[in-house]
């Protein structure tokens, strides 16, 4: 049987693991694999404690499936905007857009 | 040691060292392939919860889709000699103590909660999660209003993607 603990620091380490890749990394595609990851350690939770708290109300995954229609529309607009800066400046290093208009 | 618990170590190692990957490895396409193994096991973890539905969304919406984007938008962007060099900035140190600090934060503000040791309620077997969250999503009584608004932010999103990625040349 598994405690509830452990997906509970499981995904804790997770959503680290992607906090430190949206801080450290350089590329903006990087960045946002990042926050898919963080994104989905929060679905990981949502699920645990439907499942440990209370199975009978579905909301937890409820929730989820509306996070998961969230990150298809932030990994688009995201991407989109990388493409277009990538045409205009020709790079995608996120230190490097540091303009609004050029 | 139930074969269950052996089962989620061996998923979950496997999902954090392919994340650890993903922020770390110099080659992006490497990193979006370490991304996918990461998904998958999540995926794992969705069965483990018996949240099947969500298990095959997972399959289907992250590494069916929003990965294979990332690869697209990958190679759209990639130039060999810029990703040579180091791929994290001057500062990942303090990203790093930023980030295990929050770990560390978030683990012990959870020991303090008196349902961390929670173990597994039964299902109970006249209800079918599926079933449920079928009929959650779609009753007026359930999650309509919000499923909606996710479906048009969702049209929103895509249209003013294509929008800003047009090419006007």
């Amino acid at each position: 049987m598994i405690p509830l603990a452990w997906f509970l620091i499981f995904s804790a380490a997770l959503f680290s693991i992607g906090l430190f890749g949206v801080l450290a990394r350089k590329n903006a595609v990087a960045i946002l694999m990042g926050v898919e990851l963080m994104l989905n350690s929060v679905n990981v939770n949502l699920v645990a404690f439907w499942r440990y708290l209370n199975p009978e109300w579905i909301a937890g995954q409820a929730f989820a499936v509306i996070v998961f229609a969230v990150a298809a529309a932030e990994v688009a607009v995201g991407l989109a905007l990388i493409i277009s800066v990538y045409r205009r400046r020709n790079t995608i290093v996120a230190d490097d857009i540091d303009m609004l208009k050029f | 040691m139930t074969p269950l618990q052996v089962i989620f170590i061996f998923v979950a190692a496997i999902t954090l060292g392919a994340a650890v990957m993903v922020v770390t490895t110099k080659n992006l396409i490497h990193a979006a392939l370490w991304l996918i193994l990461s998904l998958f096991g999540i995926a794992v973890f969705f069965v483990i919860l018996s949240a099947g539905f969500l298990a095959v969304a997972q399959v289907v919406i992250y590494i069916g889709a929003i990965a294979i984007l990332m690869i697209f938008a990958i190679m759209l962007t990639r130039r060999i000699a810029r990703d040579a060099g180091p791929q994290l900035n001057s500062g990942w140190i303090w990203a790093a103590l930023v980030s295990a600090f929050l770990f560390g934060g978030l683990v012990w503000l959870m020991g303090n909660w008196e349902g961390f040791y929670r173990s597994l309620p039964e299902l109970n077997p006249s209800l079918d999660p599926l079933n449920q969250l079928g009929q959650a999503l779609v009753s007026p009584q359930g999650y309509i209003i919000p499923f909606e608004v996710a479906s048009i932010l969702l049209v929103a999103a895509l249209i003013g993607a294509i929008m800003v990625a047009w090419d006007k040349q």
